[in-house]
């Protein structure tokens, strides 16, 4: 066992070793098709748990079941973003181009998922409150991030044609967390029609019976991302190899 | 209010971006490693 004086360094060590390419892409290759598999599958379970399980909410009744693949999509939305930063924050430390390619390829599929929460949000808005929208703190914030995401992979691209070395798109990953804490603690801060917290750290609001179906959307869903991630870094990653390979033979 | 039509349109939609996202993300990988393959037996 290491001793404690070693353990910081160990996360570190980690990120060094899977920064280099080739050991990354070998690890990468593999993993790619069984997350990618492994969370459709769950999906496909979790979604047939929810339609057909789960008894009808007592009170929003079966617009419930929009619940399973809007959680999911809310936690991908801001758990995507946070990898982003956590990205970004890498490369400006420590200045692995692998870390910058992780950061562009979570942007477009983050904000897939950003989208398709602001899109089954409203869907399930209309049943339950009556309206498909409301400029309230937790909706607001939300649609925030979605553009974020956007200003992302235009600034991202900006810096990549004009031969940028990438710190800007990276301050602007880390500087986006700030949306983070408002999106997450905008219905206790803020009066507004969104429901408060389902899920804390001491437990769940949400029943037990009904409660089994959003563990497999929610982890399929995060499986479905990591696949959908390790393909574009690998598009990334092979793109930035021809590029190099053509300058080496015009040069 | 028969709330069926609007669970049925959130599945669409999630569907259907999902595919759209991983048939994206797919093609773009196959064309650019077998663009960097190419190029690798060229030399």
């Amino acid at each position: 066992m290491d001793s404690p004086s070693k353990l910081p360094y160990g996360p570190a060590i980690v990120i060094h070793a899977l920064a280099n390419p080739t050991r990354f892409l070998k690890l990468a290759r593999p993993l790619t098709p069984i997350c990618f598999w492994l969370g459709v599958a769950l999906i496909a379970f979790g979604g047939w748990g929810a339609l057909t399980q789960i008894p009808a909410d007592y009170l929003q009744r079966d617009s419930v079941r929009i619940l399973y693949i809007h959680v999911p999509s809310a936690w991908l939305g801001m758990g995507g973003w946070s990898g982003l930063a956590l990205s970004s924050l890498f490369y400006l430390v420590w200045r692995h181009p692998l870390a910058a390619i992780a950061a562009r390829a979570i942007a477009p599929v983050g904000m897939v998922f950003i989208a398709l929460c602001l899109l089954t949000g409203s869907i399930y808005g209309r049943p339950t409150w009556g309206t498909w929208w409301e400029w309230d703190g937790r909706m607001t914030s939300t649609l925030l991030l979605f553009f974020v995401y956007i200003a992302y992979i235009a600034l991202a691209r900006a810096d990549d044609e004009r031969g940028g070395d990438g710190r800007i798109p990276a301050l602007f990953g880390i500087a986006g967390t700030a949306l983070l804490p408002i999106i997450r603690y905008s219905v206790d801060w803020w009066n507004t029609l969104h429901q408060g917290q389902t899920f804390g750290v001491t437990g769940s609001s949400m029943d037990s019976s009904m409660i089994w179906p959003l563990a497999f959307t929610v982890l399929g869903f995060t499986f479905f991302f990591a696949g959908v991630v390790l393909m574009r870094m690998r598009a990334l990653l092979a793109q930035a190899k021809v590029e190099a390979r053509l300058r080496r033979m015009a040069a | 209010m028969n709330v069926w039509p609007f669970v049925v349109a959130a599945y669409a939609v999630t569907f259907a971006a999902s595919a759209g996202l991983s048939l994206w993300a797919w093609q773009g990988m196959r064309k650019a490693e077998a663009a960097a393959d190419a190029l690798r037996k060229d030399k």
